[in-house]
């Protein structure tokens, strides 16, 4: 094995560019770090080496031919909610158990534009409903740093198949956290794009006004990169925003000063209960910025603390109905019944597992006659507030920075049995997806057990470029991205 | 006790666009099933709706033909239920703020002018099409996402006739406008019927009764009559209506219970995230009003003031968009106005009827129409001519002057042709003659039909006519 595989996009492309490797042989090389650590990780549900390999060869060819594009003959890990033609799509549920994707998402096919190597499909809790990939019903995903630890979630495959270098890169998806939690619980980089960046069609919906498309890599600049691939308007997708493609990944260069930026830091992100080690090494981070002289001024974001409420009250009544065309008559798992009403219940009883169960029944509950005003409504006003509060923030500050999560990554099954204390983990992440603006995370340090702790840059809207700026600057002049698990 | 009934209908009417309302996919009514479908009108993981902007076009002209206020702010809601006629479980549709706001129409109803006002016109997409065979549903998808219009009334009818007249002009105006053909046996126009009764003069209004989804006139005149018949009986009998909702049973003459108010949907309306709301500034408004086409009313006017055509003939003419749109064609190439009017009135529709057919796909094309009544005016035809040459191209098409040479209908206005026939009838018919030469000016009509008779109708008969009375005269 050449190690390929432990390298990031910008290395494997320049490598690629001078003919120094072929994508066929950082394919081999990925697959071959599958083969040794997957049976432990588990970030994978299906991979198809054949097809893989083919289209190396294919990317090889393209470069050949003269084509040299950033992405071309780079293999990336698909979260198993994008729907790839001619590929399942579980959403690792068993109700899309059997359900062949008819169609390329956006993103897939512009990722197919871009020469990347569609790898497999990796693990996440069902439909995207999870702190932990715990949640996941076709499949058990343990974090590279610690393997009786989770490895986040709801992207929880993709960052720990990137953690694992069983990936170069992964698309992940973020509702309430989903891509920045797994990647500060396994010690990436993950982004979540301003709502509208990036093209949802062909994401499996959980919550559509939250949801997200956006990479897990291994540093900022891959981030840059692939986000370079995926952005952009889309004729598809009336919620994508019509702007120019961007060039983030060329912007980020060897210069690492942060003078004449203002970062925000909101108190009310050091919530009670923190983890002392998280808070440390975020507090580190933050004089690290000031020190690439960075101005460091306080900022507050008071409706922030309703943010689980109002999450929990959106998203699931969003999904509740997202999740309704589950109903086994089209596609997917069915169980006959003796009318259609029968037959809808018992699919779905046994289809769906008990975290879907619950958010359906309360987002059905919360739209409800009668109580909609109470819950939905209100927690639309909420929302409201919410992103008037990051919009005062941004008068003052270019980005704000904070922890991505309370804890570091925990044990399997340590938040099991209580939802509730599952969904308290999304209290830092939440925010951004009810404001609809851009926030990364990137590693920050280590708690004294060995999990990786994440830093948390949060933009404002479309101003992806400033966010990145900040993280790359962060990110180079520190070496916690270069630290690579022991898998055993 | 004395009972006054008051109707509102939700009138459904399927828009004349290419594609669908939120996906590409092209509606095509008797496709093979499932033939015209896509990730978003199946309802498939991750597919997104489009909105079609060649709908919300037609939904405004509709709005501002039915006097409707364009809302420069709608939005879209989800409408969620679980049926397999809807492919994700949920509608979109528009809750509190619809495209069209208010809106009347004024109508004929026995005689009498009426005024019914609209509450709103919202945008939908149509359900997919069940068909319940022995043991088993089929669902086709290709109806399902088309573009459809809710037209709801307000409760302002008090009979069947109202709301036959109501939605007669509805309809004419739809086809005019180019909005929906309102084909109703391909369920491009249904309505669901709201009633409810009261004793006549009491204030608030009883309870509303939802007669769904029927797409033919005679049923929904049925359905009314039989409803407003059942509500009295129950109250009269000392019972309460139920709000409920229910069905007409074609073949028993009857409406029957589908849902009660227990089981009524929750729909749990909420906003659709997946689209932007819909802005429409004046500009815009303004000019798709200025693209507005003509409506019945005012052609009528025109074929009054401007063609000289008798207030009758112009009912007649606009009383279908298709007949008047044929009329418009064949006046581009005549000016007789009232020869063209004619033919359609008598030969044109009678025909029609006979044959059960449709003036757009008759043989008979505006030119061929043009081209015989121009035959008449020149003389070379007379109009029984005119009409049989109408018949042969309506049965077996051809062209006019082909027809009339085959079958020697050219007029004979030859002197020497003429002057034998009417020597003939003269000298064959010595009472009319004498009667004429009495003074009975009616009496040359018999001889003038012999001259005719005689040559089996080619005659011209302004000459005949100059012919006998020069002989008898003299």
């Amino acid at each position: 094995m050449a190690d390929l595989h432990k390298l990031t996009i910008s290395e494997l492309s320049e490598k690629l560019a001078t003919g120094e490797c072929s994508s066929v042989d950082i394919v081999t090389d990925v697959l071959s770090s599958i083969d040794a650590n997957d049976g432990k990780v588990g970030a994978y549900l299906t991979l198809n080496r054949e097809d893989a390999l083919a289209q190396a060869k294919a990317a090889d060819e393209r470069r050949a031919a003269g084509e040299n594009l950033p992405m071309l003959g780079i293999p990336v890990a698909i979260k198993d909610l994008l729907n790839v033609k001619g590929q399942p799509c579980t959403c690792s549920s068993k109700i899309l158990e059997g359900y062949t994707a008819p169609y390329d998402a956006t993103v897939i096919a512009k990722l197919r534009e871009a020469g990347a190597i569609l790898l497999g499909r990796v693990n996440m809790d069902e439909f995207a409903m999870g702190s932990s990939t715990e949640n996941a019903a076709l499949g058990k995903t343990s974090n590279p740093w610690n393997l009786d630890h989770v490895p986040g979630g709801s992207s929880g495959g993709s960052a720990a198949s990137v953690a694992s270098d069983e990936a170069i890169a992964s698309l992940g998806s973020d509702t309430g956290g989903s891509i920045r939690q797994p990647a500060a619980f396994c010690g990436c980089v993950g982004v979540k794009p301003t709502y509208g960046r990036v093209s949802r069609f062909g994401l499996t919906a959980f919550a559509s006004s939250l949801d997200q498309i956006g990479p897990i890599t291994k540093t900022v600049k891959d981030s840059a990169m692939l986000m370079d691939a995926i952005c952009g308007h889309d004729a598809m997708d009336s919620s994508s925003i019509e702007m120019d493609v961007p060039t983030f990944g060329k912007k980020l260069t060897g210069d690492t000063s942060l003078a004449g930026m203002k970062l925000g830091l909101p108190k009310e992100y050091f919530v009670e209960g923190m983890d002392p080690e998280v808070e440390k090494s975020v507090r580190d981070a933050v004089e690290h910025c000031k020190s690439l002289g960075a101005e460091i001024i306080d900022v507050s974001l008071p409706n922030a603390k309703y943010a689980i409420a109002v999450y929990y009250i959106i998203a699931t009544a969003e999904a509740s109905a997202n999740l309704a065309r589950f109903d086994g008559i089209r596609y997917g798992m069915r169980i006959d019944g003796k009318d259609p009403a029968d037959l809808y219940g018992k699919t779905r009883a046994a289809g769906f597992g008990p975290e879907v169960k619950r958010r359906v029944i309360l987002g059905t509950y919360v739209l409800s006659s009668g109580y909609y005003d109470a819950y939905y409504k209100k927690a639309q006003k909420v929302r409201t507030l919410i992103r008037d509060d990051f919009k005062k923030a941004f008068e003052q500050c270019d980005a704000i920075l904070a922890p991505v999560t309370p804890t570091p990554a925990y044990k399997k099954g340590d938040k099991t049995d209580d939802p509730l204390k599952m969904y308290l983990d999304d209290i830092l992440t939440t925010p951004v997806n009810l404001a609809g603006n851009c926030a990364l995370s990137v590693p920050c340090g280590f708690a004294s057990n060995g999990m990786p702790i994440g830093l948390q840059i949060i933009g404002d809207d479309f101003q992806e470029e400033t966010m990145l700026k900040v993280g790359h600057a962060y990110e180079q002049t520190t070496e916690w991205h270069t630290r690579k698990p022991e898998i055993s | 006790m004395e009972y006054e009934a008051t109707i509102g209908l939700e009138t459904h009417v399927m828009q004349k666009t290419e594609s669908k309302m939120f996906c590409a996919c092209k509606y095509e009514y008797g496709a093979e099933p499932n033939t015209h479908v896509c990730p978003v009108c199946l309802g498939y993981p991750g597919a997104l709706p489009v909105m079609n902007e060649k709908a919300i076009e037609l939904i405004c002209k509709a709005g501002l033909l039915l006097g409707c206020e364009i809302n420069p702010y709608s939005k879209w809601d989800r409408k969620n239920y679980f049926y397999p006629d809807m492919a994700k479980n949920y509608q979109i549709t528009q809750a509190d703020e619809p495209i069209c706001l208010g809106g009347e129409v004024t109508v004929e109803v026995e005689g009498e002018m009426k005024t019914f006002t609209l509450e709103r016109i919202h945008q939908e997409e149509n359900a997919a099409k069940n068909t319940h065979v022995s043991g088993a549903s089929l669902v086709d998808y290709n109806r399902a996402g088309t573009a459809l219009m809710e037209i709801v009334s307000n409760p302002c009818m008090s009979s069947a006739e109202d709301a036959l007249a109501y939605m007669a002009h509805v309809k004419q105006i739809m086809q005019y406008g180019g909005i929906s053909n309102c084909d109703q046996e391909k369920g491009q126009m249904r309505s669901d019927v709201n009633i409810s009764v009261k004793p006549v003069g009491q204030k608030e209004l009883g309870s509303k009764v939802e007669i769904k989804n029927m797409n033919s006139f005679a049923f929904i005149k049925d359905a009314i009559e039989y409803e407003i018949e059942r509500q009295i009986a129950v109250l009269e009998a000392g019972g309460t209506v139920d709000q409920e909702t229910r069905g007409y049973n074609p073949d028993r003459g009857e409406t029957f219970v589908q849902r009660t108010k227990e089981n009524a949907h929750d729909y749990r309306y909420f906003p659709e995230p997946d689209l932007m709301p819909v802005k429409i500034s004046n500009e815009q408004v303004e000019q798709w009003r200025s693209e507005l086409p003509e409506m019945p009313t005012q052609r009528r006017e025109r074929y009054v003031s401007e063609l000289g055509l008798p207030e009758y003939d112009a009912g007649v003419l606009t009383a279908d968009k298709a007949t008047s749109d044929y009329f418009e064609t064949v006046m581009t190439h005549t000016k007789n106005a009232k020869a063209v009017s004619n033919f359609i009135m008598g030969e044109m529709l009678r025909l029609l009827s006979e044959t059960g057919s449709s003036i757009s796909a008759c043989k008979v094309t505006p030119e061929k129409l043009a081209e015989i009544i121009a035959l008449i005016d020149a003389k070379t035809i007379n109009t029984g001519g005119g009409k049989q040459i109408f018949e042969v191209i309506f049965n077996d098409g051809g062209e006019p002057k082909a027809i009339m040479e085959a079958n020697g209908l050219a007029q004979v206005s030859d002197d020497s042709a003429l002057e034998g026939w009417a020597d003939e009838a003269i000298a064959n018919n010595p009472k009319p003659v004498e009667e004429y030469k009495a003074g009975n000016g009616a009496s040359i009509n018999f001889l003038m039909g012999q001259v005719m008779k005689a040559s089996r109708g080619k005659a011209n008969p302004g000459a005949v006519m100059q012919m006998l009375k020069q002989k008898l005269d003299s």
